[in-house]
């Protein structure tokens, strides 16, 4: 029998807490459109997504009407771009881009991802065209996401395509200074990126997944504060055990949701990922369930090892509550995306290099931070470097999403609008890596990813 | 199946009586109901029996929203899975 309590802390969550479903991503294959001639492979490629993922968003909304939860989004990954593509010409490769683009505006669908490469060992054609023309990809397209994996723990790290990156992103924030920059808000590079990320912009659908797929990323850091500031003084293995709770709580929704959209669409229920994902909005950041747990700001002493203890107890939580968990799965400190994280930024209490430590803890990684508009291509490089270093030496995913505002400086405020929000420009430390970037080759991958 | 009928708002006279009317007229078996009036807030939430509800349930979400904010309530009908999701291990 249901009680009173339990139904009333459910409305409660979804109500005032701010519970929802972050999004309902549908992972398509296109490697079937490889089959045919270069000229037709756009809109052999928009055929196909407009075809397979045509009831997506009707089947959202329906679930959403079943069991009255919110499903913010509902988007498409594809398989990276970069393989699909190869041999295309640039010309080629940008028109995929725009087809891309078409499909999701007609399927009423806010982000596509997976214009994407995976050059961890080395560069193929396709990998080496894709990044050239991810500039006027995203600046001449609204809804395609981009994402370059660089390195993997079993890889090591491509330096070169680090170094290439340094420049891609300044011209894409300089392509698109019009309007904010917005080009880096769809551009992540990655280290150990995950095949079945169903969170923009860094999503795509991996080269050993099935034809299509169904995942969910679920999303309640309102539910996780309100649960901690409800606990009020309590031990930290109280604090982890409440969190843990919290967490399967919301990940059961997500395995709901996934499995309904699963059966209503005929297509295999890929994944929950887990991920306390903020939203700009009041009373959905991640920065304050940490400052809920003792932090007078985030970013000061302690930030990190409540992240650590955060992140490990929804993990925890989240795996007993669903068949299947994946996707990056943990909590994401997007700083443009969190109010508590503008905040601390604005307030200078929260630092880059305080977030690259945060990112060795979490699972994201150097998120929708934006920095002067003059850094060098080079201390961008370094900031990447610096980041995937962390990634693969403790064999997990991290990754940077940095927006060098174009024009702006430290002080000033970038608006994105929408979910994507708006960002404190923060300082980057100087001194330049520009000898070291400019090596070339590849970092080796490091010993203990020998485990046979 | 059960589904959740949540109801809070402004108390007056005739809301039970409205919202299982709108029950009967569906073929929602009411099975349960729980209601508090504190100061002038009512809130309550009924247990129904949708087995053999007459139409889609999602338009039963609407028709329930609808009368809802035709009274000054908020009244949200939701399937139980999602109680039972959270709820059971």
């Amino acid at each position: 029998m249901l009680s009173t309590d339990d139904i009333l802390e459910t409305i409660s969550m979804i109500r005032e807490e701010c519970l929802d479903i972050r999004t309902i991503t549908m992972g398509i294959s296109l490697f079937g459109c490889c089959r045919g001639d270069e000229a037709h492979l756009a809109d052999r490629i928009y055929d196909r997504v407009t075809t397979r993922a045509r009831d997506l968003v009707k089947t959202g909304d329906e679930i959403e009407k079943l069991y009255g939860i919110p499903i913010v989004n509902k988007r498409v990954s594809v398989t990276p771009v970069a393989l699909v593509a190869d041999g295309a010409s640039p010309d080629t490769f940008v028109a995929v881009a725009r087809a891309l683009d078409r499909a999701a505006r007609e399927l009423g669908i806010n982000f596509i991802g997976g214009y994407s490469a995976l050059v961890q060992k080395g560069f193929t054609d396709g990998g080496r065209t894709l990044i050239g023309t991810i500039p006027e990809a995203l600046s001449v397209t609204e809804r395609v996401c981009s994402s370059v994996n660089v390195a993997s723990t079993k890889a090591g790290i491509n330096m070169d395509a680090v170094a290439e990156l340094g420049e891609t992103i300044l011209k894409t924030a300089y392509l698109t200074r019009d309007a904010g920059s917005i080009g880096c808000a769809k551009l992540v590079v990655f280290a150990n990126a995950p095949e079945d990320n169903p969170f923009m912009a860094g999503a795509f659908h991996g080269i050993g997944e099935p034809e299509t797929v169904i995942n969910v990323g679920v999303s309640g850091p309102g539910v996780v504060a309100s649960a901690v500031r409800r606990a009020g003084e309590c031990s930290f293995a109280e604090l982890a055990e409440l969190i843990k709770k919290t967490a399967f709580k919301i990940t059961r929704m997500g395995q709901l949701v996934a499995r309904e959209a699963s059966l209503r669409l005929g297509v295999p229920f890929g994944i929950v990922d887990l991920s306390l994902a903020p939203t700009p909005a009041v009373g959905d950041s991640v920065a304050y369930i940490l400052e809920a747990m003792g932090l007078e700001q985030c970013g000061c002493a302690g930030t990190t090892a409540a992240l650590a203890l955060l992140n490990d107890a929804v993990k925890k939580g989240g795996v007993m509550a669903s068949s299947r968990v994946g996707g990056l799965s943990g909590a994401f400190i997007p700083v443009s995306e969190d109010a508590g994280m503008i905040a601390a930024a604005r307030s200078g209490t929260l630092s880059l290099e305080k977030l690259e430590a945060m990112t060795a803890v979490c699972s994201v990684g150097l998120d929708m931070i934006a920095i002067p508009g003059d850094t060098p291509a080079a201390v961008i490089s370094g900031i990447i470097a610096d980041e995937i270093s962390i990634g693969v030496a403790n064999t997990k995913t991290t990754a940077v999403r940095l927006i060098p505002a174009y024009g702006c400086k430290v002080g000033d405020t970038v608006d994105f609008g929408g979910l994507l929000g708006e960002a404190p420009v923060m300082a980057v430390r100087g001194g330049s890596p520009a000898r070291f970037i400019a090596r070339g080759g590849s970092i080796p991958a490091p010993v203990h990813s020998l485990k046979n | 199946m059960k589904a959740v009928i949540s109801v809070v708002g402004r108390d007056a006279i005739g809301i039970i009586a409205k919202i299982s009317a709108e029950c009967a007229a569906c073929s929602v078996n009411i099975l349960d109901i729980s209601q508090s009036v504190l100061h002038d807030y009512f809130t309550m939430i009924m247990i129904t029996d949708i087995g053999a509800i007459s139409i889609p349930f999602t338009e039963f979400v609407d028709r329930m929203a609808k009368l809802g904010s035709e009274n000054g309530l908020e009244i949200h009908a939701m399937h139980e899975d999602i109680f039972n999701s959270m709820h059971r291990i």
